[in-house]
């Protein structure tokens, strides 16, 4: 299954990414699965992607770890925000 | 109402100019201006880095724009946010609001603010002597969205 990832704020500089299209493995099926597979890329995955650290959104809508992603979602992951 | 986000600097006078002449009933204009300040907790502020979500943070700021137009019956609104890279005692952010008389537009102008600091997707990074640091959402700004959540809630009641 083939889905856009997009980053901003620090997830975005300190991975080095701004955006990326991944084939996720078959039966991950949540935001919440998406990002622990995503921390599997090594240390600095782990960190950045903490639970704690980021926020997120599926097609533009903020979204809880709970929610399911499908083929060709655009997601973003993001610091929490901070602007105004 | 208009939203636009942008590198460019803005010119209040000219926006309020605008906002003004969109109707004949305005009888009251507020405008709320958001300046990058020169200090923080780290120390004395050097610049800022503004980023956002091209799509989804004008959608957020209309979404917005809509709800406090629909609550305070506005006339007509301007909201720009400013992105890239800024220093201290630039502009960042204009929300102007236009309506029959100030009650709405204090209320409508402050409440998009408030609600642009917790639900549009915008990041700004504060570099320092001490190094950069991306800002996260304080809590006081959370509690402020809390406090316009209740507010509709007990009106419709």
């Amino acid at each position: 299954m083939k889905i856009e990832l997009v980053y901003f704020g620090r997830p975005g500089e300190r991975l080095n990414v701004s955006r990326e299209t991944v084939d996720v493995p078959e039966g991950l099926t949540t935001l919440a699965g998406l990002m622990a597979w995503l921390r599997t890329r090594g240390e600095k995955w782990e960190h950045e992607l903490a639970d704690n650290r980021v926020r997120c959104s599926i097609n533009q809508e903020f979204s809880g770890l709970a929610a399911s992603i499908k083929e060709h979602d655009e997601i973003a992951i993001f610091s929490p925000i901070s602007g105004g | 109402m208009s939203v636009s986000i942008q590198e460019n600097d803005f010119d209040v006078a000219y926006e309020l100019a605008a906002l003004r002449s969109s109707s004949s009933k305005v009888g009251a204009l507020v405008s709320f201006v958001g300046l990058v300040r020169d200090f923080s907790n780290d120390g004395k502020i050097e610049n800022i880095f503004l980023e956002h979500y091209p799509g989804m943070t004008e959608k957020a700021l209309n979404k917005i724009i809509q709800e406090a137009t629909d609550r305070w019956n506005l006339l007509g609104t301007c909201v720009i946010h400013r992105v890239g890279a800024l220093l201290p005692n630039d502009q960042i952010v204009l929300v102007a609001t236009a309506a029959l008389h100030r009650g709405e537009a204090f209320a409508g102008c402050e409440f998009i603010i408030d609600y642009l600091k917790t639900a549009a997707p915008f990041w700004k990074k504060e570099q320092t002597g001490q190094g950069a640091r991306w800002l996260e959402t304080r809590d006081s700004d959370v509690q402020r969205m809390e406090h316009w959540r209740s507010q509709a809630k007990g009106k419709s009641t």
